[in-house]
């Protein structure tokens, strides 16, 4: 019997802060053992345990994508004991890391449709390793037009900005990154998310939407959304609950009979509506 | 097959039982309180005491259990796994309600998706005894739930005290390992019919009338119902009856951790606890005890059926016996009937006006 609580040694290959505010900080880990990299396969959306030994565990959607071999990237706001840790941790370090955990992004529903992918402050991370999933060579005539809406509070606080400057320069992605407030060097949009979809409106014909977010965000977004007729059953989202084993056991996660951790992350809206409003 | 045990020979039957297995069985702790452990001395075996207070669930879940060790020198960390069992295990003395609840933790920790390593290398290969309920107390209800105090599924082995002896029936192909055992003689027709009148009046005793049966399809619409705001409001969130419920499994991990070295944990923990879904971002999905008296029943009641085709509950009445504030589960199931929903909605009118 495989023991699913039993984590994968990996190393900090790289770590770097993300944001003006240093609460965001990406870390990139690197297999220590070929055959547990050899069995890791997973889809955007997933997400694993992180395990600072002695400080605890947390769950983190992986940002980076399947693509992207030999290593896996994480962004971690700096929240409680364990994110703190990770913000704190060294390149070279060890760390315990279990997963791909959860269901991920239904990569298949969205082939030969449109994709719009809308995204609000650190909850980008998912999101980025979708896009960069669909922007690989091999996958990008997977999918039609793909339309990425992103935003954040303030120029400095926005992630990967080297990727959305070469995002901005391709053909084959439209993205439009927006900002609540500008400062003097800002060139770009600003505006809130919803405001900015109602703006860029995208067609829903042929499309599938993912929406992650701060609630607030999503709390607006979702009726511009139903405006464009997206139905509820092309709206994606991924939650986030407390969580502890990862595998349906420890009870904690649970929305109704589903557990975020085994059955999600990834919920389509009219998946979400049958469900309590539990979280 | 019916064979039965001398009581002047259980001594010597569970020293051979713990030549081979690790023995675990009820021991009394104080007048009246007993718990499931594993036996150094067959005299501290207790099958006398009624129901034990701590269920069975303990042998394969212990309320705190090493998951692995590790040292950390400098930026290296070497992690060693305690998943393994030394020995086959024998559970002696569990009576059918929580036998009925060892298969309902089957589900959860050996189900068809991820398989509990840690739960699962204990249970495997164990031997379970079961034990007739003679007397059965007025808080139990087991036959609402498909159980009943002499139900033998699940059992591998079981036993009907008749005074100065056991009756034992050999159930399964793991319980006909026993059939040479020395101390199992044919029992005569007197002690097997002496056996059914006890069956027959222990049956009787438990209460059968708690409207379990379709409660899943009833509670699908009370999420949002009255009910709750009646529910919770003697409820201290204690967590003693999740707990002491034979089926109750959430738990909790941590590192306890030395400068260099320590240990991950799970301990058992209790939807009823605030602390339990608290986010850290302060953010908790259960603020009050309404929802979180929500979760639990509705656990046992709608989610799990959803899950696993049958309740979490087996009706061992635990919950209501050491409940500080009396509260009364079969109580809450009465009332989601049709019935009991209109009696809840006047009085939480009432009490609004």
């Amino acid at each position: 019997m495989k023991n699913p609580y039993f984590p994968i040694p990996m190393k900090v290959k790289q770590a770097y802060v993300e944001t003006v505010d240093r609460m965001l900080r990406t870390i990139e880990l690197s297999f220590l053992n070929e055959e547990d990299e050899r069995a890791f396969h997973f889809t955007p959306g997933q997400f694993c345990e992180l395990s600072i030994l002695g400080k605890g565990e947390a769950s983190f959607g992986i940002a980076s994508s399947p693509t992207e071999n030999n290593s896996l990237k994480f962004t971690i706001n700096k929240a409680g004991v364990v994110t703190t840790a990770l913000h704190h941790i060294e390149e070279g370090t060890e760390v315990g890391v279990r997963g791909p955990l959860g269901n991920g992004y239904p990569i298949p529903l969205f082939e030969g449709k449109n994709v719009l992918v809308i995204g609000g402050g650190f909850a980008f991370t998912t999101l980025r390793s979708l896009i960069t999933y669909f922007l690989h060579p091999q996958n990008r005539s997977k999918v039609n037009e793909i339309t990425v809406i992103y935003g954040a509070r303030m120029p400095g606080l926005l992630l990967y900005k080297a990727e959305l400057l070469e995002w901005e320069k391709r053909s084959d992605i439209k993205l439009v990154v927006t900002v609540d407030w500008g400062d003097k060097d800002w060139k770009g949009k600003v505006g809130l998310v919803p405001n900015v979809l109602e703006e860029v409106a995208p067609s829903s014909e042929n499309s599938y939407a993912v929406i992650c977010g701060p609630p607030i965000m999503i709390k607006f977004t979702f009726p511009k959304l139903m405006a464009l007729r997206f139905p509820n059953e092309r709206i994606y989202t991924s939650l986030e609950k407390r969580m502890k084993c990862g595998i349906g056991k420890c009870g904690r996660c649970n929305i109704g009979h589903l557990y975020v951790c085994k059955d999600g992350p990834v919920f389509s809206y009219a998946e979400l509506e049958k469900l309590p409003k539990d979280y | 097959m019916t064979l039965k045990l001398d009581k002047k020979d259980l001594k010597a039957f569970l020293e051979t039982l713990m030549d081979e297995y690790d023995l675990f069985a009820p021991v009394q702790l104080a007048e009246g309180v007993s718990i499931y452990k594993k036996i150094d001395r067959p005299d501290d075996v207790d099958l006398s005491t009624s129901n034990p207070q701590k269920p069975a669930k303990e042998v394969f879940f212990p309320q705190s259990e090493t998951m692995f060790r590790y040292e950390k020198a400098g930026k290296q960390q070497q992690m060693t796994s305690t998943e393994g069992v030394e020995k086959k295990r024998v559970i002696l003395g569990a009576r059918p309600c929580d036998i009925q609840a060892v298969s309902i933790l089957d589900d959860v920790f050996l189900g068809k998706e991820y398989k509990d390593v840690y739960y699962g290398n204990k249970r495997n290969g164990t031997t379970l005894i079961g034990l007739a309920c003679n007397h059965p107390l007025s808080t139990c209800f087991c036959p609402s739930a498909g159980g009943g105090p002499f139900l033998r599924k699940g059992s591998d082995i079981f036993l009907i005290d008749l005074g100065e002896t056991f009756i034992v029936e050999l159930l399964t192909e793991k319980g006909m390992t026993f059939q040479k055992n020395k101390f199992f003689k044919e029992a005569n027709t007197k002690e097997i019919s002496l056996a059914q009148e006890i069956e027959e009046k222990a049956s009787k005793k438990a209460d059968a009338s708690v409207p379990i049966e379709g409660i899943d399809r009833r509670s699908d619409l009370m999420m949002e119902s009255p009910f709750w705001d009646r529910m919770h409001e003697k409820c201290i969130g204690c967590g003693v009856c999740t707990f002491l419920c034979p089926t109750c499994h959430c738990f909790d991990i941590v590192d306890e951790a030395l400068t260099n070295k320590g240990q991950r944990v799970r301990n058992w923990d209790s939807c009823l606890f605030p602390l339990y879904s608290q986010e850290t971002s302060g953010h908790n999905p259960r603020p009050t005890g309404r929802e979180r008296t929500r979760q639990r029943l509705m656990h046992k009641f709608n989610y799990f059926p959803k899950n696993f085709g049958r309740v979490a509950c087996v009706g061992c009445g635990r919950c209501i016996l050491y409940c500080p504030v009396n509260f009364d589960i079969r109580q809450a199931i009465n009332l989601t009937s049709a019935k009991g929903i209109r009696k809840v909605k006047d009085q939480v009118d009432l009490t609004r006006r």
